[in-house]
């Protein structure tokens, strides 16, 4: 069990911050803090930030104001206490990498040194293997992976050098309905394994919303942060985005309607 | 006769040093070349090499040391090309206007040197056979740091050429390494000219990486197949040269090309 005095202290804390493009304003104010093994999603309309959230996070995109911290301390440029997983793009198939490859280069890609692959590490790609259920595929160049199948290798490689915070940037989108799921589920069953945090940038949550702690709700420069029940309201929502936005709720999916900015599927159907 | 061995017992012990520096510039060769490949580089070695050979020129003509001038000419090229040219689209026009500057200032220089011919041509086409005890030295140096650098950085230079953007969110350096790697490049592509010439510097920096990748996608299959064809290049190439008294860099190129084509016939049967 998590030691108690270590889950008393945040693993994420975003304090005060404000970024902005001249005079664009992304977000301001924006306090938030991410306690061990929390599930948050962030969602909210293109160019609302969310994206620019996890860079200011990872140091790639200077604050105007406030101050991230990680563990206590500020980022830096990147971090190896972070597991990010990015958003599917296709491989070239001539990249000369397997699907082994993407999780040795989550484990040690970011060490100096000679090369060496150590005992330990084979061990650590095997149990992640056994994880992602990724024997099969693992000597496959990832110029060959479906979508599906390569998200579960991201999955693998963000989670194999046991971070305490996991990054994903709109991990399922390009994915089908069925792929999705088995994917963020992957990715529920793996932070718990691993006992991570999660901030999932997405601007659908039905495929998350059974693991999700918190939402933290980017529009206008603005933000709600509450738990799925709390934001994900009509009048919350119709606040937010200072017009009338309807929040419908069918079958455990939720549909927001009336913000222009969201790409739902209203016609289909989780199973 | 392009093929004569009928001295060659004489001829080998005079060698011997041509055959180790060669030895030395395949394996380094052989192994930045799969960064080459993997960072979509073939054309910017081909820029830099007409730098070098702009820089060799000038030194030629103002009595200064050639292996000198061609590794300035090398490093400003690689400079520039790493400086403005981050995405490969502005790269490709950089390298493209830097090119026949490189070459027509090379050009310029050499008509106007007085002394022996030729000198003139080695630049252009090779000439390792006739390089004196002293460059070999330099070329052997230049080649065991350029291998001893990349073996070092291997790993994170690998995890932000396939993968940049998760390599960057873990904390990979990728502005420090690509600077890094355009340095050794500039460097190589310097030793390189020595041996092969600037119009075929890409034959010993390009070929046997891209011909390794044609056949197999694991990094360190790709590697090692890569430093045994810029091996097999330049040793049989000299070994041949040598017997018919001709320049090595017709049978280098030749021998790596042919190479180059074996190794897509496999591919292509494999299918």
């Amino acid at each position: 069990m998590t030691n108690p005095t270590t889950q008393a202290k945040p693993i994420l804390e975003v304090v005060n911050a404000k970024l902005a493009f001249g005079e664009h304003t992304l977000w301001s104010g924006l306090n938030l803090s991410v306690m061990p093994e929390e599930f948050i999603a962030v969602i909210g309309a293109n160019g609302s930030g969310k994206t620019s959230l996890l860079r200011a996070i990872l140091g790639q995109e200077a604050l105007t104001d406030g101050q991230i911290l990680i563990g206590g301390q500020p980022v830096g440029r990147g971090s190896d206490r972070i597991g990010y997983i990015p958003q599917h793009r296709a491989t070239d198939s001539g990249t000369p990498m397997r699907a082994r490859d993407l999780l040795q280069m989550g484990l040690d890609g970011h060490r100096f040194g000679l090369p060496w692959r150590s005992r330990s590490a084979r061990e650590r790609v095997r149990h992640v293997l056994d994880c992602i259920d990724g024997h099969d595929l693992a000597d496959k160049p990832i110029g060959t992976l479906s979508g599906g199948q390569l998200q579960r290798f991201r999955v693998g490689q963000a989670v194999i050098s046991s971070p305490n915070l996991i990054l994903a940037d709109e991990p399922l989108s390009a994915l089908d309905l069925q792929q999705q799921q088995a994917v963020a589920n992957l990715i529920d069953e793996e932070r718990r394994e691993h006992r991570a945090s999660v901030l999932f940038v997405t601007h659908d949550v039905n495929p998350i919303l059974g693991m999700v702690d918190r939402v933290l709700y980017l529009a206008n420069g603005q933000f709600r942060i509450g738990t799925p029940d709390e934001v994900l309201r009509s009048e919350v929502l119709s606040e937010l985005y200072g017009t009338q936005v309807d929040v419908l709720r069918n079958q455990g999916r939720i549909v927001v309607v009336g913000t222009q900015d969201h790409d739902h599927h209203p016609d289909e159907e989780w199973s | 006769m392009i093929f004569n061995f009928a001295d060659y017992d004489q001829l080998l012990p005079l060698i011997t040093n041509s055959l180790i520096a060669g030895a030395l510039l395949a394996v380094m060769g052989g192994l930045i070349g799969v960064f080459v490949n993997t960072r979509d580089m073939s054309f910017a070695v081909h820029g830099i090499s007409e730098l070098s050979f702009a820089g060799a020129s000038v030194a030629l003509l103002a009595g200064v040391d050639v292996v000198v001038g061609s590794i300035a000419g090398s490093l400003l090229a690689a400079g520039i090309i790493g400086v403005m040219g981050a995405k490969a689209r502005e790269r490709n026009s950089i390298v493209a206007v830097l090119m026949p500057a490189g070459l027509g200032l090379g050009i310029l220089a050499i008509s106007l040197y007085r002394g022996q011919t030729t000198n003139k041509f080695g630049l252009l086409t090779g000439q390792i056979v006739a390089v004196d005890n002293p460059q070999l030295l330099w070329l052997a140096g230049i080649s065991v740091v350029i291998v001893a650098t990349l073996l070092l950085v291997w790993r994170p230079l690998n995890f932000a050429s396939l993968d940049p953007e998760v390599a960057a969110a873990r904390g990979v350096p990728i502005r420090a390494l690509s600077i890094l790697f355009m340095l050794l490049l500039g460097l190589a592509v310097a030793a390189s000219v020595q041996v092969v010439g600037a119009l075929l510097v890409l034959s010993l920096l390009v070929t046997p990486a891209a011909a390794a990748l044609r056949i197999t996608k694991v990094p360190v299959l790709v590697a090692v197949l890569s430093v045994a064809f810029a091996l097999i290049a330049v040793l049989g190439g000299i070994l041949l040269a040598v017997g018919a008294g001709l320049p090595i860099s017709p049978y280098v190129t030749t021998i790596s090309f042919v190479i180059y084509v074996v190794c897509r016939i496999v591919e292509t049967r494999r299918k």
